[in-house]
């Protein structure tokens, strides 16, 4: 197969050596349908001080989201050919930078832990498992994928500004994907936990979660219908 | 320097489904449980599951525990310990049922219940029709079980180290296993762990081979921690090549995409299976349909231009079943092939997948060594569990769907034996430093200075090596060479590569350089116990051994690092409550 040269310039940041972050660019050999992590391993191969993170390479682990080219997506399955040159790569932006494309992702995970996002169920277990028509189940499609890869809460404003107080798309995706489950039995705590005017609704909706979610989820969509059930259980 | 230290009752090693089920039992049993784990929980391999799990729940077609033990044993081609195996087959119904109370977002069925697919080696009344034992959530049965059980985690409160990546078990005088000695990855500054207890739950080593469908974190640590106390690795030369990798790319195209009614041709259009299962047809064991994917490419049937693969066909099974059941791998098709499956066909090919091998256990998840009372001495305060760990309920091959099964019963076997011996040993017994030395003199060999040759560059020869050596098919002077090759390529890696990047800051290179010393470990204990089995049973095909040698061969093999020797111990044919299955031809 055809292979060409690409260049590829990558954010350069080590908390030991540097005082500032810059760009370093190199020459990379890419084939048709090389996507973007291969590409930076084989920086990684020329020099081994670059450090990201990934690990699956098929957009399940949601390890190695990062900015490119202005745009935050998992590398594993972005096509090297796809992206204009130079190819631009950026850590995710609005988090604090550990190293190169690593950042700090404690706040995300704090948020995420804080919708409580796991299923609460009062009644006493069945010996089965818990009956749910297909319809039910249905409703969980487009929620339970999120992978936490962080592409949409750093892509999103009201997370930059506000990152310890609002919950940001990630989080509330899931906050939804209880409140959606016929399973669950704590809605009404679960509400009361989203009230305020930071945690739920310093969303916006300038929607750049749904434009960059590479699991192809639609966040502001479920923080309108956790809105739509606030009104619903108020009346 | 001396190294801090933080104590804990349960260390576990790894946070994918084997790690995380027994965080969660000992949690909620309020016990100080710390889980050490190098990437964030929710990125470890459990994730990459797809196809389902495999309980008895005769939601779709009648069934029982027994049939499944049946199944299970027969796929394990009799290398399987048949009391083992009872015992997960019996626990995964209430186990299914408890991942459904946790939360598990599984496919249903229209009356409401747990969704169950066909996979392959399942049947009914013991080898009788197709069983539908596999329960699923569409094909992302791993991602909603790891997740599920990360967010149970949450609620409980366990303790996470994230992003640590474990260098060395800490075994003191007596025998006992006494924590761990880690690496914050972040900071890159040493940390000892003592615990009265010690789960390994590390997972596999596919990445061991060039092509495979496994993550780039799999690289076998647990097992080569292991190897490095002195517990030898069991049953190693059986590696799952599961039949269908994509192409030359390795993704995993699940199993159930076969359960789902896909089917495989090759060159010729032809449905080959009917000559390899007639009754089973592409639903065979994973061994059997590998071999026989091989061999239709070997008598140069394979598709393609350089008709070298074959292809799994779904588009007969309708746009509906294929986006609704199978996602994912719709997803996987479309981004890495650019093709519908619904549509068009996919290229496979067997990639190397899943370990049978690992860590000797009881069915309790204790580890046991060969020492002074016999072949299956435990070893205290250790316990392994999943893929790392080798009970042993898959034999020489594993059926699909068995995988998650097994991390989630063992799991929390290990959490429940944990909570007794915890029980009996209230205290933590003393951790003198020179019990560090091993692990200290691990980090400090990576630390030499000057030139040598990269960590990269062997890794990928130590893979390539590794696949030309000891693949799909085997024999004994392809394997002798391999040994003889991997033997000088362990020097190299003792004596002459050197790590450029001594950074202390999220040093991903001084991570990669660890791991090669466990992939060189694993893939030794691999190789050489590969060579010295001289037969053929499930996954180790040897063209030179073609037939199974039950009156040499029905036992267990045992690998130790030290001078690479080789132990037997016999398998455990007694049940824990019916009669045993004899060995039987296996045929499908």
């Amino acid at each position: 197969m055809a292979s060409k040269m690409v260049e590829v310039s990558v954010y350069r940041f080590h908390p030991e050596r540097d005082n500032k972050p810059r760009m370093q660019t190199y020459q990379v050999d890419v084939q048709p349908g090389t996507m973007l992590r291969e590409a930076l391993l084989e920086i990684k191969a020329q020099d081994e001080s670059f450090a990201f993170r990934h690990s699956c390479g098929e957009g399940v682990c949601g390890s190695d989201g990062m900015n490119v080219n202005g745009r935050n997506c998992l590398a594993c399955i972005t096509p090297v050919a796809e992206l204009k040159q130079p190819i631009q790569v950026r850590p995710l932006p609005g988090r604090p930078v550990i190293r190169d494309l690593i950042v700090d992702m404690s706040q995300f995970y704090e948020q995420y832990r804080g919708v409580r996002p796991y299923l609460i169920r009062k009644d006493p277990l069945p010996e089965q498992e818990i009956l749910q028509s297909p319809a039910d189940r249905d409703a969980l499609d487009g929620l339970y994928e999120c992978i936490l890869c962080g592409c949409c809460s750093t892509a999103c404003p009201s997370f930059w500004w506000n990152p310890e107080k609002f919950h940001g798309p990630a989080a509330l995706l899931q906050a939804w994907r209880f409140l959606a489950d016929s399973r669950d039995q704590a809605t009404d705590e679960r509400l009361d936990g989203l009230e305020g005017p930071y945690k739920l609704f310093r969303c916006h909706t300038i929607m750049n979660c749904v434009e960059v979610c590479p699991k192809g989820l639609n966040p502001t969509k479920a923080i309108g219908r956790i809105k739509e059930l606030m009104v619903e259980k108020s009346v | 320097m001396s190294i801090p230290r933080r104590r804990f009752d349960a260390l576990i090693l790894g946070a994918g489904g084997a790690g995380l089920n027994a965080a969660l039992r000992l949690a909620s049993a309020e016990l100080r449980v710390a889980v050490v784990s190098k990437v964030f929980p929710t990125r470890s391999h459990t994730v990459a599951a797809q196809g389902g799990v495999n309980a008895a729940l005769a939601n779709v077609l009648p069934d029982d525990w027994h049939w499944h033990m049946f199944d299970t044993v027969k796929g394990s081609d009799y290398l399987g310990d048949q009391d083992a195996i009872e015992y997960m087959c019996r626990e995964a119904i209430p186990t299914v049922y408890e991942l459904d109370h946790a939360g598990v977002p599984f496919s249903r069925l229209d009356n409401g219940k747990i969704y169950q697919r066909a996979f392959g080696g399942q049947s009914q009344s013991f080898g009788g029709d197709q069983a539908a034992r596999t329960c699923a959530a569409a094909d992302r049965t791993g991602h909603a079980i790891l997740h599920t059980l990360y967010q149970q985690n949450i609620r409980a409160r366990s303790h996470f180290f994230d992003e640590y990546f474990a260098v060395d078990l800490i075994k003191d005088d007596d025998g006992y296993v006494i924590g761990a000695l880690v690496l914050d990855i972040e900071s890159g500054e040493p940390l000892v762990i003592e615990s009265k207890t010690t789960l390994v739950a590390t997972g596999g080593f596919g990445q061991v081979f060039r092509t495979t469908t496994n993550a780039f974190i799999n690289t076998g640590d647990g097992l080569a921690m292991a190897l490095r106390i002195g517990v030898p690795l069991q049953d190693m030369e059986f590696y799952q090549f599961h039949p269908t990798g994509v192409a030359g790319k390795g993704m995993l195209i699940t199993e159930g995409a076969r359960g789902e009614g896909g089917y495989l041709v090759n060159g010729d259009g032809e449905r080959f299976m009917e000559r390899y299962a007639p009754k089973a047809l592409d639903l065979a064991g994973r061994d059997v349909v590998a071999r026989a994917i091989v061999t239709e490419i070997r008598e140069g049937r394979g598709c393609g231009a350089a008709r070298d693969h074959v292809l799994l066909k779904l588009d007969h099974l309708g746009r509906e079943v294929v986006h609704h059941r199978l996602p994912g791998i719709t997803d996987i098709c479309q981004v890495f092939l650019g093709i519908d499956p619904a549509r068009e066909p996919i290229p496979v090919f067997p990639t190397a997948h899943y370990a049978m091998g690992g860590i000797p256990t009881d069915r309790h998840a204790r580890v046991v060594a060969p020492a002074r009372h016999g072949p299956e001495e435990v070893v205290p305060g250790l316990y392994a569990a999943g893929e790392c760990a080798c009970v042993s309920v898959h034999g020489a091959n594993r059926l699909g769907g068995n995988s998650l099964l097994d991390i989630l019963v063992f799991g929390r076997a290990a959490a429940k034996d944990i909570l007794d011996y915890v029980a009996e040993n209230p205290n933590h017994r003393p951790l003198h430093d020179r019990y560090l030395e091993p692990a200290r003199a691990r980090l400090a060999r990576w630390e030499r200075r000057g030139d040598g040759e990269s960590v990269h560059a062997v890794k990928a020869e130590l893979r390539k090596l590794m696949e030309d050596h000891c693949g799909v098919f085997r024999d004994e002077d392809t394997m002798a060479s391999g040994v003889e090759r991997l033997d000088a390529l362990r020097g190299r890696v003792i004596e002459n590569v050197r790590l450029r990047d001594q950074s202390r800051t999220f040093n991903t290179a001084r991570i990669e350089a660890l791991e090669l010393d466990n992939l060189v470990d694993v893939g030794m204990a691999t190789l050489v116990s590969a060579l010295y089995r001289q037969e053929s049973r499930g996954a180790h095909s040897r063209v030179d051994f073609t037939e199974r040698d039950d009156m040499h061969w029905m036992r267990h093999s045992l690998y130790s690092r030290e001078d690479d020797r080789m132990d037997y111990k016999p398998v455990r044919t007694k049940p824990l409550t019916v009669e045993s299955f004899p060995p039987k031809a296996r045929v499908y």
